[in-house]
């Protein structure tokens, strides 16, 4: 296809592509490495050492938001996959036409909508005076007002509602593309419900169910807004304490070492989910 | 378990009711927030005080209306400015890696698609603060050699509208190669038969053909780049955009303001993001 009259074109081509990656993703993130192994020791003054990892491992609170964010993002892409399955499968295989679509766009149109709005209603909802405690005040089912915001299952409900259709609409793609007749087969050589969702639907969803993990957990990992907005004060997310490093306390070389930590994690999970899934970041990624 | 293979019925509604729940899930938190934009009240809670419009064209406080409310116009104002520069900007270069990616065979290709896709993987607040940190300390280099001042390196609007280009690029370059793959080549070829020039081929054959994703591309890069925080939040200078400015109201106690632009925010982009399905569909 490469003929030597369109050897201009190429470079024409390649260079948008190579000046965006190189000087917006590739040398910044080199910088943020050096950044986050030099020490300040005086006034514009620094030397290289892994002090600012030593502070990270020696403070019990920074190590343990890190753990508590690692955590809890693991439990909400379980959480979204668990829930999230059914509706996918509803959605792929039990219904057809236009009603497939109109509950495809359904899922779709709060994801149109700004995190911030999704993050604003759960607020309104769960908050002391909000809706969720005058319901259950009208029903009798509690006596005074009950605050359901500013905890842990506040910040749970709210990254998952956030990434579920991260996890909906992969899984949805590839359920569309298992044929019916592969279920029939299943249940006309005598397998029962679970052994077919396991044996058939399940290994076919896998490139579905690991992109959607994928998604969703680092997502949930890299949220600010919901963490810092639903979250109560110690509920610290670790996003929360890059911020603080950076713009409060303005030291960036500790910001800098937390931010490659995040992304070491990030990119250690995506690298495992890839490995055990025997998926490639073109096949999963690229669709 | 297929329509073809008979179930339970009790497990059949079982299944439907929990899906009917999920969907009352979903719908619940923007249901409130469009409802409470119409509370007579100036908290956006509970009771009920009356309907009221006042909190989109109210002018006198405490009811000030989102349409007089000068720091959320201009935040609009911002927002809109930053997203036109991400699409225009992200469309171009998506266009001219898809050109790359689909009709190029090369070096090095296989590798530079993985670098293509990583900002996917990138948390938004890391590429923000390694964004910052590099242009930073370019500045100053550039400052400690020339004297002059680089104030379009410090966080201001166009870290802002780089620091969105450098991932929304790759959606914009996804969805423009996915349908560049399914164009058929023989037309080019034909149209250069004809006489065309290699150019003229691809501007009155090519891009025609691609303009429902160019235009879809362009679409969910304004969403994207309208909704974005994470990246903005750590680029951010003294213009900020919606987002911002809504989050800094947010934490210090909201009003049915809020509630109003959020309502606008969801009108907007459900319409935004129908249109351009509708748009891409009946191109096909």
């Amino acid at each position: 296809m490469v003929s030597d009259r369109s050897k201009l074109g190429f470079y024409l081509l390649l260079s948008p592509l190579l000046l965006w990656l190189v000087t917006l993703i590739i040398l910044p993130h080199i910088g943020l490495f050096f950044v986050s192994i030099s020490e300040k020791i005086g006034v514009r003054e620094y030397e290289t050492g892994l002090g600012n990892y030593a502070v990270f491992f020696n403070e019990p609170l920074y190590w343990r938001t890190f753990a508590r964010t690692a955590f809890m993002s693991i439990s909400t892409t379980v959480l979204t996959l668990v829930l999230g399955f059914p509706i996918a499968y509803y959605i792929a295989k039990l219904t057809r036409g236009r009603t497939k679509t109109t509950l495809f766009l359904m899922c779709l149109i709060p994801f149109w909508v700004s995190e911030l709005v999704r993050t604003f209603g759960w607020m309104i909802l769960l908050r002391e005076t909000g809706v969720l405690s005058n319901v259950l005040q009208y029903t009798g089912l509690i006596s005074g007002p009950v605050e359901f915001l500013y905890n842990d299952a506040a910040i749970m409900v709210g990254l998952v509602y956030t990434s579920i259709l991260f996890m909906i609409v992969p899984l949805v793609t590839t359920l569309d593309s298992l044929d019916d007749s592969l279920i029939e087969a299943g249940y006309d050589l005598g397998g029962s419900g679970i052994s077919i969702l396991r044996e058939i639907v399940i290994p076919h969803a896998m490139p579905g169910i690991v992109s959607g993990c994928i998604v969703v957990f680092m997502l949930s990992l890299g949220n600010y807004l919901t963490p810092i907005l639903l979250g109560g004060k110690d509920s610290l997310w670790f996003t929360g304490l890059i911020y603080t490093q950076f713009i409060t306390r303005f030291n960036w070389e500790l910001g800098s070492a937390f931010g490659f930590l995040l992304l070491g994690l990030s990119s250690a999970v995506v690298f495992l989910g890839l490995k055990l899934s025997r998926q490639s970041l073109s096949n999963t990624m690229g669709r | 378990m297929i329509p073809t293979v008979p179930q339970s019925s009790a497990l059949k509604w079982s299944y439907r009711a929990y899906v009917s729940l999920f969907f009352v899930y979903l719908a619940l938190p923007l249901t409130v927030v469009c409802a409470f934009a119409f509370n007579n009240s100036v908290f956006p809670s509970l009771p009920w005080e009356g309907f009221t419009m006042a909190w989109f064209f109210g002018t006198e406080a405490p009811f000030i209306g989102v349409f007089h409310e000068r720091s959320i116009l201009r935040a609009i104002g911002t927002s809109a400015f930053v997203a036109i520069w991400v699409s225009g900007l992200s469309l171009a270069v998506g266009t001219c890696n898809a050109f790359l990616f689909v009709r190029h065979d090369f070096r090095g290709k296989g590798f530079l698609y993985i670098l293509m896709l990583l900002p996917l993987i990138i948390p938004g607040v890391i590429l923000g603060i390694s964004i910052l940190v590099f242009a930073s300390s370019v500045a100053n280099t550039l400052e400690d050699a020339t004297g002059l001042w680089f104030d379009g390196l410090r966080p201001g609007l166009i870290l802002v509208i780089l620091g969105q280009f450098s991932f929304i690029t790759t959606f914009a370059t996804l969805v423009i190669s996915a349908r560049l793959q399914k164009f058929d080549l023989s037309l080019e070829e034909a149209a250069l038969n004809l006489g065309a020039t290699k150019w003229g081929a691809v501007r009155q054959i090519t891009l025609p053909f691609l303009l429902p994703a160019i235009v879809g591309a362009g679409v969910v890069s304004i969403l994207m780049s309208f909704e974005n925080f994470n990246t903005t939040l750590m680029l951010v200078g003294s213009d900020s955009p919606l987002t911002i400015t809504m989050f800094d109201k947010l934490k210090h106690g909201s009003t049915p303001v809020l509630n109003a632009v959020s309502l606008l925010l969801i009108v907007v982009s459900a319409a935004l993001g129908l249109l351009s399905l509708i748009f891409q569909k009946s191109k096909e």
